[in-house]
């Protein structure tokens, strides 16, 4: 893919002085040049450009249907957006879903690490290759699994809620749960986030918990005062990668309902494919797009410059 | 009465042995925790197992068993008939139901059909059918046919082989020149690259669908497949992380020896970069055989060209009402991922933890 760099100049060209000259540093870095261009061109043709084409076609009524007739319309897409009732929605499903589902994962995960963490477990290995194993299943394949596991009348759920006298809802068909079984359905891929926190638990020295044992410290002081203060480095991670995992859930709500019941599950996704793929309203999608793109990037700013406050890295950057 | 204390075993009362009950029962708790959650964890994975083995009339039906199985009939004088557990005198037998009636039924016993019919006193409907353990295998068949598996598991595979040979040596490349190369502008281009691994794909979904339907490349795999040999953010990350910690000492030798750049790629940093280069491939791998939304955009016009993850959806949303099917289908679609996880467990799991600490 990459051939010889070219020579930027020809040596002993007519320009008297300072002569040009191929040295050492320069050879390199044309090389490094050479072997970064890949991504450079990929980085220019997929993002960059489609960026900018993005921004500009927001300000048109760019429709897939009558390409040829583009319309610039200023901010009239942005307006849109303002008023339009789906958008609001859409933002509000996405929102509501990321606060209900973001701490129970993270809480989830940082616990089931530190239970796989213990030497005292037998198996640990095994335990976590199996617990992170659901992560590798293809996403369609386990929102079909979980619609047969949470039907109300055959699923297992439901079934085992019975064994106990509870008559369980019906999981994904009625609005008021189907946000909180997309939920249980993301615990599914909770291996990725533990074995993380895995790998934070055991980059802890082990002489502060012995300091802390000769100090007469408590499990819960222990937990509190030494475990979580040098894992928040995966805490700030796993919440950034969970925000920007949430502005992007799309495959599960799809397959599952398509936004049904009552659209009860139109995440901003499915409503931007919805206005760019069913309706051909490329323009509008593209002014959602950059609007969630910029929602994303606000949302990271104000972690990372909430991070100063709350994450603490041993020794602060080597 | 009064107890006289027997004297205990001294080997029972000994600290160390004590210590050591003490010990293995907070292992079997800690374990018996563990276990239990596991298996909550991965009841969808037998839910799905079971439920692909069972007939479309025993799911929706509520007396039947948890396990895949076919109420149990006796052909008697021509006639098939359903056997059902009949109480009798305090002993549960079996006996087939020749006439039923509303407050007394005229049965037979299977085993003994030669003894004649005998009359039973009680309605029918409280009784409990009798069940055969009986696994509906052919339900793998028709999905397999209906689904067309052999050709959405070739496209699949194709897709998933050219891309992931496209994004790994592309990653690889770029990550050597970050890594041992010194340029200007190296360190404001590498943060350009770390901060598109936050970009999410719906920014640039729109135009660069445009882009590939100006240039007519809609309705093929070219839009799956070219963008991965231009090299994605987050595998160029994990290799320059790891090639840093790779001593320059031997690539500055192999280079005053004449070795090319390329040479010294290959025959020195690539060989001692075996775990992250196979920790890219894999999660390349993984990302590429479960992809879905660019391949619906893309190809979901043309059934020729679906990978399996679409075909699946496509297949549950005509199968919708007849879940042991779609559950067959869900088994032939997760076995390669998770044969090959299985087989690459160490080596993937290692990456993620890779990936994860640097951050």
């Amino acid at each position: 893919m990459i051939g010889q760099p070219d020579a930027p100049a020809l040596p002993g060209s007519s320009i008297p002085r300072p002569r040009w000259r191929w040295t050492a540093s320069r050879r390199e870095a044309a090389w490094g040049w050479a072997f970064v261009s890949p991504w450079i061109l990929g980085f220019v043709l997929f993002t960059a450009v489609p960026m900018a084409m993005a921004l500009y076609f927001s300000l048109t009524d760019f429709d897939l249907r009558r390409p040829d007739e583009v319309r610039f319309i200023g901010l009239a897409n942005y307006e849109q957006i303002l008023r339009d009732p789906n958008v609001a929605q859409s933002l509000g499903i996405t929102l509501r879903f990321g606060i209900l589902t973001i701490p129970p994962t993270i809480a989830l995960s940082v616990g089931l690490a530190m239970l796989l963490n213990s030497p005292r477990l037998v198996g640990r290995r095994a335990f976590r290759t199996l617990f992170y194993m659901p992560t590798q299943i293809p996403l369609v394949a386990t929102t079909l699994i979980w619609i047969g596991v949470l039907n109300q009348e055959t699923g297992w759920v439901n079934g085992l809620l019975s064994l106990v006298g509870i008559q369980g809802p019906d999981w994904l068909n009625d609005p008021g749960w189907v946000l909180p079984s997309l939920g249980i359905v993301g615990l599914w891929g909770i291996g990725a986030m533990m074995l993380i926190a895995l790998a934070g638990l055991q980059a802890i020295p082990s002489e502060l918990y012995d300091a802390a044992k000769v100090d007469g410290a408590g499990a819960w002081t222990t937990l509190r005062r030494i475990t979580l203060p040098l894992l928040t480095p995966v805490l700030f991670y796993s919440l950034l990668i969970s925000c920007v995992g949430v502005s992007q859930y799309f495959i599960q709500a799809y397959v599952l309902t398509n936004g049904q019941p009552d659209d009860s599950t139109l995440f901003y996704n499915v409503n931007l494919y919805r206005e760019a793929f069913s309706f051909n309203q490329l323009g509008y999608a593209s002014a959602l797009a950059w609007v969630l793109f910029l929602i994303v990037l606000g949302l990271a700013m104000l972690l990372f410059w909430s991070s100063s406050r709350w994450v603490y890295y041993a020794g602060e950057r080597r | 009465m009064t107890a006289i204390p027997r004297p205990r075993p001294a080997v029972i009362t000994s600290p160390s042995f004590q210590r050591s009950l003490r010990r293995f029962t907070g292992r079997a708790a800690l374990f018996l925790v563990a276990a239990g959650l596991l298996s909550a964890f991965l009841m969808p994975l037998a839910y799905m197992t079971v439920t692909s083995l069972k007939d479309q009339s025993q799911v929706a039906d509520p007396a039947a068993p948890l396990y895949p199985a076919s109420p149990r009939t006796f052909t008697y004088e021509g006639e098939a008939l359903q056997i059902y557990a009949v109480p009798i005198d305090g002993v549960i037998r079996e006996l087939a139901i020749v006439q039923k009636g509303r407050e007394s039924s005229v049965m037979v016993d299977p085993a003994d059909p030669a003894a004649g019919t005998l009359t039973w006193q009680g309605r029918w409907r409280t009784l409990e059918p009798a069940y055969v353990f009986d696994p509906k295998v052919e339900n793998f068949s028709t999905a397999w046919n209906e689904i067309e598996f052999p050709k959405l598991l070739r496209n699949t595979a194709i897709i998933s082989v050219i891309s992931t040979v496209g994004a790994v040596s592309s990653a690889v490349l770029v990550a050597y020149g970050f890594s041992r190369f010194r340029f200007r502008g190296r360190g404001p281009l590498f943060l350009v690259l770390l901060s598109t691994i936050m970009l999410s794909a719906q920014v640039t979904l729109v135009p660069t669908y445009i882009l590939f339907t100006r240039i007519g490349w809609t309705g093929s795999w070219l839009p799956l497949l070219v963008p991965h040999f231009f090299a994605n953010a987050y595998n160029v990350f994990l290799l320059r992380q790891y090639f840093m910690t790779i001593p320059t000492d031997l690539d500055e030798a192999a280079m005053i020896d004449g070795a090319s750049p390329f040479r010294v790629l290959i025959s020195v940093i690539a060989p001692q970069a075996i775990p992250a280069i196979v920790a890219v491939t894999l999660f390349h791998f993984f990302f590429a055989w479960n992809e879905f939304l660019m391949s619906l955009v893309y190809v979901g016009g043309n059934p020729e060209l679906w990978p399996l993850s679409l075909g699946m959806q496509k297949f549950a949303a005509l199968y919708v009402t007849r879940p042991p099917l779609v559950q067959a289908s869900a088994i032939l679609a997760i076995i390669v991922p998770v044969v090959v996880f299985f087989l690459s467990q160490r080596a993937f799991m290692r990456g993620v933890v890779m990936t994860g600490v640097e951050k």
